[in-house]
């Protein structure tokens, strides 16, 4: 191994203290997917990391242009797998932002509603691997069963448990069942509060916890401006930079809620960042319930969303334009158009290319974890070689989304 | 401009951001357009450097959101880079974007922003565009050791190398692509607007005057 220092020990004077360089991964657990980190520590201090991604590069861009606007959709629950709806966001209003196309009113709340369940669902297994990672097993379990509850709820939407498909240019796919929407309201006055607040009563006090994230890997707010952060990450260092809030998109900006920002911008505050999170999804969700009109939950723009099955069977025309819109799709106006949401990971946005046709001609995508990535080394340098699953834990990374 | 039907973001609007914009970057600005509510300003790639500090140092671009690259086959300097800035404080995002060719090496950002560096070397991954003053310019998303750039336009879908673990040799070997079926391209493009072939059939009428 050629570039390492030789010192001499202070103690004995003929042993020889080397920096030695460890692979972190790609099979390790507390690398939350593919990731492959080269550290290059001193004794238990990390001096460098040089994070490998692309170990789940799977070409999404790339097989987007050679799909319609309507095939390439699926991809998106692909990419971040914990928080599939949130994905899909970006990409439908990307291309109703290039058709200038209007969503009605219900579809909007429909999104709004099932984006926080999804934010809620992703911050479970987020909050639940980031305490396993620095040692604790049972909030996770009882966290898991907040996600079971929300993965049941996509379901009952979709039919798919995760890659739900769900959004769609124009709105939605499918019109939900009452009973749906009088179950998540259910659940969210009783059984999220209970078993959330259990699980945090665990946590959020717990010495152990507290030790192993409090003042790990501070940053500065210029310094997360300068490195890209967003999402929780930005707001636990204080600024309250929230998209839903100052962008606002569907019908964000008739929802009352509260932006948490952290004091410290460490580890611990991307957590309590993420727990606050939490309860303000709850609370949107209330609000969309309260308020969800009846109405279309498509765009009733034919050339862009789909007739009903049942009109299809009167209508030659509905025909006409359920079979032109699964063979030939939709044709999207030339331009280039950058749409960024809140997905719960921070700004996901889509880098939308049309060229008039059929097919997107560009569909780049900006994962929230390639800049939070890239600042493992800055922020771990100094630190110890466990508080490195920390800090990977509290940036919340999916390799599904960072490597696309 | 159009009415907004759309519930895309909604940024700020500045009167007369784009001009002003414009006009501060002065000579390295080849022309800005605002379009789809999208102001992209196309700059010279020499000052692409210049350009974005510019508009980080005196008109509150603070991060650098996204590089993307995008591939115009048919152009003598066939790729764009794309950079979008965003504005925590005033609430804006405009796109800065410069052309290059494979042999023309755009100047670095990594000295403006330090997440450009990833940036960069995805860019440079997919489309082979070189970032001149990048010392860490390597491949980023792609296997060790692979050749070619995938996201050009002239790439197949498809790829050249395909893996499997090998049984024999006990280690995963890398072998050409075999397709056991064709890859399907469907064109569901209706032949009475799109079609640029010559339909099955119509090959006939060709020479035989009425």
């Amino acid at each position: 191994m050629s570039g390492l220092t030789l010192e001499q020990s202070p103690t004995t004077g003929d042993e020889t203290i080397t920096n030695y360089t460890i692979n972190f991964g790609p099979q390790h657990p507390a690398a939350h997917g593919v990731l492959r980190m080269v550290m290059e520590l001193d004794g238990e201090i990390i001096e460098r990391i040089d994070p490998h991604v692309g170990l789940l590069h799977r070409g999404t861009e790339k097989l987007i242009e050679h799909k319609t606007y309507l095939q390439a959709l699926p991809y998106f629950d692909r990419l971040d797998y914990c928080s599939p709806l949130a994905m899909e966001h970006s990409y439908v209003l990307a291309i109703e932002k290039l058709l200038n196309l209007e969503v009605p009113l219900r579809a909007q709340y429909l999104r709004v509603l099932f984006a926080e369940l999804t934010r809620i669902c992703n911050h479970m297994l987020n909050m639940g691997s980031h305490v396993m990672d620095v040692g604790a097993m049972t909030p996770n379990l009882w966290l898991f069963e907040i996600r079971e509850d929300c993965l049941n709820f996509f379901e009952r939407a979709s039919g798919a448990r995760m890659h739900s498909a769900w959004f769609r240019p124009g709105g939605v796919h499918q019109d939900v069942p009452l009973k749906l929407l009088t179950d998540i309201a259910d659940w969210l006055d009783t059984r999220l509060p209970q078993l959330f607040e259990d699980a945090m009563s665990l946590v959020v006090d717990n010495r152990i916890f507290k030790q192993r994230n409090v003042d790990i890997a501070v940053v500065s707010k210029e310094d997360a401006l300068a490195w890209g952060f967003s999402g929780p990450m930005i707001r636990a260092a204080g600024i309250p930079w929230d998209l839903r809030k100052s962008q606002p998109y569907d019908v964000y900006d008739r929802m009352d809620f509260e932006i948490p920002i952290g004091t410290n911008s460490d580890c611990y505050d991307r957590f309590m960042v993420r727990v606050e999170e939490v309860r303000q999804s709850a609370r949107i969700m209330k609000q969309c319930l309260a308020e969800m009109p009846e109405g279309p939950i498509a765009s009733l723009d034919r050339k862009v969303a789909p007739p009903k099955r049942g009109e299809m069977k009167q209508s030659m025309e509905a025909l006409i334009h359920h079979f032109k819109l699964y063979t030939e799709g939709f044709h999207v106006p030339a331009g280039e158009v950058y749409v960024a949401t809140e997905s719960p990971k921070g700004e996901f946005g889509v880098y939308l290319v049309s060229d008039g046709g059929n097919k997107p001609y560009r569909c780049k995508i900006r994962p929230t974890a390639f800049s939070h990535l890239q600042a493992m080394d800055f922020m771990c340098k100094g630190h110890m070689l466990p508080d490195a699953t920390a800090i990977l834990g509290a940036i919340d990374v999916v390799f599904g989304e960072c490597d696309r | 401009m159009a009415k907004v039907l759309h519930s895309a973001p909604k940024i700020a609007q500045i009167d007369g951001i784009a001009d002003r914009l414009a006009t501060a970057l002065g000579d390295m600005l080849i022309h800005a357009k605002e379009e789809h509510g999208e102001i992209v300003l196309s700059v010279v790639r020499e000052n692409v450097e210049d350009a974005l500090r510019l508009l980080r140092d005196e008109h509150e671009y603070q991060q650098l959101m996204e590089i993307a690259g995008a591939d115009y086959p048919n152009r003598e300097e066939r790729f764009d880079v794309v950079y979008m800035l965003l504005s925590v404080t005033r609430n804006h995002r405009i796109m800065v974007k410069c052309r290059a060719a494979e042999n023309t090496p755009v100047p670095t950002v990594t000295t403006l922003w330090p997440n450009a560096g990833w940036l960069e070397r995805e860019v440079f991954d997919m489309y082979g565009v070189l970032f001149d003053g990048n010392t860490d310019l390597r491949r980023i998303l792609t296997d060790y050791g692979f050749e070619g750039h995938p996201f050009r336009k002239d790439f197949p879908l498809t790829g050249y190398q395909e893996l499997r673990y090998s049984e024999e040799e006990k280690r995963v070997v890398y072998e050409p692509v075999e397709l056991a079926q064709d890859l399907r391209q469907f064109d569901f493009m209706s032949p009475w607007e799109g079609a640029k072939y010559v339909l099955p059939g119509d090959e006939k009428a060709e020479g035989e005057g009425k």
